[in-house]
């Protein structure tokens, strides 16, 4: 092999350099959040409300904006102000008011660590709160 | 069976198109998750009932509008609708005011008279107007994204979801009930410190309704989030006996009386937007 010192000097400077993103960040990820479930427990019932959301805890996690946005098109256009919610044998467990402000946030009261804590991890900004206003927190 | 090239043009086709719509019903973000929710929605049963084919009207005494009546119906919707209220130095509101419901003069409100010599304080004479809520709004006819629509009860509603600022509503409304938000209501005036208090005013407000944000637009939407509740409109509540409001189908609702008792005028009739909103004079 002809040059191989340079050539071989080379790519080691090339790789090095092409790779320092990877290595330069390892072990500096941030965990993800775990949004305790026990507060939102215990708000439900100061203000009276189930122990069941108005959806499972595997569709929040996944779809909450569908069932957000879903809300949003029931009430202002058609006038659907309450959410039912169900049991496997199809009984009616619970009766919530679809607001986000005056309904959801009774029980997941703390903005910060129960919206921020995730969306300022996967580093979205949704606009909810441009018009939204945040309850004042229950003490 | 032998396939010729014909056949299997026409077969693959169709499959292809079949499976390109499923497919695009599937690819629609959120379609599934949103369809399990469609069955779980029932309208508030505490809602104030309307009859069948009924729709909202209001009339306003304009003989018992005082000063009085005048600010407390204002004030209650401002505070109910967290309305901002642009005013300059010397307390008058600016050009980019957002108005839902307002005092003007009978001469501004009512532009179609029948002659030059009606005396200066009739003229003068305090009215309030808001939005009408016509039966043929011509503010829905002309919004390109149906962010403002009518509602089978006539409430003519504004989704502000939707609304992109082109303000084409603002254009068509022959009544100028229509507000441009352009400022953002935040910034401009709910993050301001309020002079009186010296604390920022959003500490003040109410979370239960939302304030709006720059570059859409407003009006009156006849409290739709109280008549849900069972309960009247916030300015109706402030004024009684002065506003009536109810069922314009149903003869024996308070607005209905009040118009058979007495001769009411609407604004700008000859425009045929039957505007629901009547002044008793």
């Amino acid at each position: 092999m002809y040059d191989s010192k340079p050539v071989i000097t080379g790519i080691v400077i090339f790789l090095v350099i092409f790779t320092y993103p990877l290595w330069s960040n390892v072990g500096s990820a941030s965990t993800p959040p775990k949004p305790d479930a026990k507060p939102a427990l215990e708000y439900a019932k100061k203000a009276n409300l189930p122990e069941t959301c108005v959806m499972g805890k595997d569709y929040m996690r996944t779809s909450h904006m569908v069932l957000l946005d879903n809300w949003r098109d029931h009430v202002v256009r058609q006038q659907d102000r309450i959410f039912v919610v169900e049991d496997e044998n199809g009984k009616t467990v619970a009766q919530y008011k679809i607001s986000l402000t005056s309904e959801c946030m009774k029980c997941h009261s703390n903005k910060k660590t129960f919206c921020d804590s995730c969306h300022n991890y996967m580093a979205i900004s949704p606009y909810c709160w441009d018009c939204h206003l945040e309850p004042k927190e229950v003490k | 069976m032998t396939w010729d090239r014909r056949k299997f043009l026409k077969v693959t086709g169709i499959g292809a198109a079949v499976g390109l719509s499923a497919g695009w019903q599937l690819l629609k973000p959120g379609a599934l998750e949103a369809a399990e929710l469609e069955t779980k929605y029932v309208k508030n049963p505490s809602g104030i009932p309307l009859s069948a084919g009924g729709r909202w009207g209001m009339a306003i005494d304009i003989t018992k509008l005082d000063d009085k009546s005048c600010s407390a119906a204002v004030e209650a919707c401002t505070k109910q609708h967290n309305v901002p209220q642009y005013l300059d130095e010397d307390g008058r509101p600016i050009k980019q005011e957002i108005k839902w419901i307002w005092e003007t003069e009978f001469g501004h409100a009512f532009t179609e008279k029948e002659n030059q010599y009606i005396p200066g304080d009739v003229m003068h004479s305090k009215v309030l107007a808001l939005c009408n809520h016509c039966v043929n709004p011509p503010c829905v006819r002309v919004c390109p994204t149906q962010a403002t629509f009518q509602r089978a009860d006539g409430i003519v509603m504004m989704d502000m979801h939707r609304c992109i600022g082109c303000r084409f509503c603002m254009a068509a409304c022959p009544y100028g009930s229509r507000s441009f938000n352009f400022k953002d209501p935040r910034a401009a005036y709910f993050n301001q410190k309020d002079p009186e208090t010296g604390k920022p005013r959003l500490d003040e407000v109410t979370s239960e309704y939302p304030t709006r944000t720059k570059g859409v637009v407003e009006k009156c939407n006849f409290c739709a989030e109280l008549l849900a509740i069972g309960q009247m409109p916030a300015c109706v509540q402030a004024a009684p006996g002065v506003l009536f409001f109810g069922d314009m189908a149903d003869a024996g609702s308070d607005v209905r009386r009040a118009l058979s008792d007495r001769y009411s005028i609407r604004r700008k009739p000859s425009l045929g937007t039957e505007p629901q909103v009547f002044y008793l004079i």
